[in-house]
């Protein structure tokens, strides 16, 4: 099953490295890992999508809490929670296509951001099923070059994760 | 007070009373040995190869309460190094490596004997620190043996820039540590006690099964006392040997592939089972959906939380430190009402008095050839079981553990986890320099020994009275086993052709040397070595038995009570 798997660590040279060597170590798989400072400098919020049995997320979950540079862990698909994707998507505009692609972008409530003669640059945000949708609806012939974020997520409400 | 770097280095380790470094100087690191040279509190082992160094500093710290600590240059001096952190990576063996790195600047620049230390060792260290300000130094190190020895222990390596010993800053070494990502339990939770009390009170066939972790948390005697207050058996794992007496009545000895029937049996007809400080792996319970197939009842206590409910279902979890779990599982049986239903207790007992009767570690003994088994039952003898054992990985290891009667924790070294040959002398050295007054054996093959025979020179050199049981039956033992058994008897490349004079060797290297041909020689042999050359390293060929075989052995991915015992043959 599908988690997303939240992790709050010290934004030190290696980190990264740490978290990400330990899913190869162990045979985890990544389908989508993001990272970035958080508001303190000193701290990184990184958002992880991996699939696996329970079994599997509890052992990753534990594994994650033992490296020494990992703060706090959460898996965010346990309970409420909301996650974004950013997509950038290049596409060929020339002809009838050129409109077609506009309407497509106002439909998903996507922006264009870049124009040329013959292309759009898209920009679009949602969860991961939204992004595809958007792939999906458009005729493939006219993507030229596509870039995601990967996933990230928040628990809604109450859930917090802090230091 | 300004200090250089290197001062610094060696302040902290004096600080943290460091009395040995086991070490290999090299260019990066030649201003922290220029610092060791002028002062005297901290005394450096000079060893032949960096891995002996690692395994010395592990070794020191198995067979005491201290953290071992070893020095190495950069690039091939880490390289050289890995296979000894790896090894004290997986049994949790508390250890800080210094290691000696390029300059600031030269970093990345593919600079000579430079490597990516901190890469190469994030998998096999509990955590490993690159230090690129001299002002991090001694906050670093006081992190680094803070965080070998708490929590599951393991090693700690810190990569210190070579320019960084010249740079100066002010010392002060941190009187505390607070690392705010790094808060390890101590306490177990008291309502999961409660629950694992209630289940063995209750239990109709109980078990301890005790693990590595009674060691390295220093709770052999506690262990002792709740078992014998429940009156039940225990049975300990290749690592947790001597965490529980060998010679106790409810001892059922070694379990796991080389394991006694009674131990492996009893596993697998527990009805409650109290695992403690282990860790279900592979070599132990073998295959898996076998032992999961069996209805039981789980206690796991274990300071790790990733090692609970990792290959089996666990039904009452206990996260802590072993000597406040033993504490409040020993006090929480005494405030209970109940006791174990003593006819229940009384059948079980019978049971496995049956399984001992199998007598499953029995051998053949002729007069014309030497068993290797009959050699470590000799060793027991005429040392009392009072020696220090360290092995090698293979054949002799296993006759080791399940010969020699481990009545006392910290006794018996061995690469239990990562089952690294080359061990055992390196192991042996460390012993002696922690345990000057104990006798020290290193139980091997002429197939390990080989892999570290260049520190017979470190041994001479330091005065090292160690005793090399060398069990030479002129294979790999453990693989020709294996061949024997899965592979149609075709030995590949387990025949060890052109083995050298051992005793020429031993003597060449300044020290002395026997070779016993005949069993009646092992006895006299053995009392020559460890008492009429007490104070000098004697290596000790023993030719053995070539096709003597380990028994019992469960084959790998096979059941618990699949066992296949030396009568069945």
């Amino acid at each position: 099953m599908r988690h997303l798997i939240s992790i709050l660590l010290e934004n030190e040279a290696g980190a990264l490295a740490r978290v990400s060597g330990l899913f190869s170590a162990r045979g985890y798989n990544i389908e989508s890992l993001t990272v970035a400072p958080t508001e303190d400098p000193s701290m990184s919020r990184m958002t992880i999508v991996s699939s696996g049995s329970d079994d599997i997320i509890e052992q990753i979950t534990k594994q994650l809490n033992k490296l020494i540079d990992v703060i706090k862990v959460v898996d965010l698909s346990e309970a409420a929670h909301v996650e974004r994707e950013l997509m950038l998507i290049k596409v060929r505009a020339t002809g009838k296509d050129r409109d077609e692609m506009k309407r497509m972008s106002d439909i998903f409530r996507g922006r264009i951001i870049d124009v040329t003669d013959a292309t759009y640059l898209v920009e679009l945000t949602g969860d991961t099923a939204k992004l595809d949708a958007f792939i999906n609806a458009i005729d493939k012939d006219l993507i030229l070059e596509t870039v995601r974020t990967g996933v990230c997520g928040i628990g809604r409400g109450d859930r917090i994760l802090k230091a | 007070m300004v200090l250089t770097g290197a001062e610094i280095v060696i302040r902290c380790l004096q600080e943290e009373k460091v009395e040995f470094i086991f070490g290999y100087p090299g260019g990066s690191v030649l201003h922290l040995y220029d610092e060791l040279f002028k002062q005297d509190k901290i005394k450096h082992i000079l060893v032949r190869h960096e891995q002996a160094a690692v395994h010395a500093a592990d070794a020191y710290s198995r067979s005491s309460q201290k953290i071992g600590v070893c020095m190495v240059t950069s690039g091939p001096g880490v390289t050289n190094a890995v296979t000894g952190i790896a090894t004290a990576y997986t049994d949790s063996i508390p250890m800080v490596v210094l290691s000696g790195q390029v300059p600031t600047s030269y970093i990345g620049q593919d600079a000579f004997q430079e490597c990516d230390t901190v890469g190469i060792t994030r998998p096999c260290v509990k955590h490993n620190f690159l230090v690129k300000d001299v002002r991090d130094l001694a906050p670093t190190i006081k992190k680094a043996f803070y965080l070998a020895k708490t929590g599951r222990p393991g090693p700690v390596l810190v990569d210190i820039p070579k320019d960084l010993g010249v740079d100066k800053c002010e010392f002060e070494y941190p009187k505390t540590v607070s690392i705010r990502s790094y808060n390890p339990v101590t306490k177990g939770h008291s309502g999961q006690i409660k629950k694992a009390v209630q289940l063995l009170l209750e239990a109709k066939r109980p078990l301890i099964y005790a693990g590595g972790g009674i060691i390295l948390s220093d709770t052999a005697e506690k262990l002792t006392k709740l078992a014998h207050l429940l009156e039940v058996p225990v049975t300990n794992t290749l690592m947790g040997l001597g965490g529980f007496p060998a010679t106790d009545k409810q001892s059922v000895g070694m379990l796991g592939m080389h394991g006694t029937y009674e131990a492996n049996m009893s596993m697998q007809h527990a009805d409650v089972l109290l695992a403690i400080g282990a860790r279900f792996d592979d070599r132990v319970i073998g295959n898996p959906e076998n032992f999961g197939s069996i209805p039981r009842k789980i206690i796991h206590v274990d300071i790790d939380p990733s090692s609970i409910a990792k290959r089996v279902k666990v039904d009452v979890p206990i996260v802590g430190n072993l000597n406040d779990v033993l504490d409040e599982l020993i006090a929480q049986v005494h405030a209970s009402e109940g006791k174990i239903d003593p006819k229940a207790l009384a059948a079980w007992w019978k049971d496995i008095d049956v399984w001992r009767e199998k007598k499953s570690l029995k051998y053949k003994m002729g007069s014309e050839i030497i068993m290797p088994q009959y050699v470590v039952e000799k060793l027991y003898e005429v040392t009392g079981g009072e020696a220090i054992v360290t092995s090698d990985v293979g054949q002799h290891q296993m006759w080791a553990a399940q010969y020699y009667k481990f009545d006392k924790p910290r006794r018996w070294l061995n690469s239990g986890g990562l089952g690294t040959m080359g061990f055992g002398l390196p192991a042996a050295m460390g012993a002696c320099f922690a345990n000057p007054n104990t006798p020290v054996a290193c139980v091997t093959g002429e197939g390990s020994i080989q892999m570290n025979i260049q520190e017979l020179s470190t041994c001479k050199q330091f005065r090292l009275p160690v005793k090399i049981v060398n069990l030479n039956n002129r294979y790999l033992g453990m693989v020709r086993q294996w061949q024997e058994m899965f592979y149609g008897n075709r030995y590949a490349e387990s025949y060890v052709d052109a083995l050298p004079d051992f005793v020429k060797l031993a003597e060449a290297y300044g020290h002395v040397g026997i070779q016993i041909t005949s069993p009646s020689d092992v006895e006299p042999a053995l009392r020559e070595a460890f008492v009429k050359h007490k104070n000098e390293l004697v290596f000790l060929d023993f030719l053995t038995d070539p096709t003597a075989n380990v028994f019992p052995m469960v084959a790998a991915g096979k059941g618990l009570s699949e066992m296949i015992l030396a009568e069945d043959l």
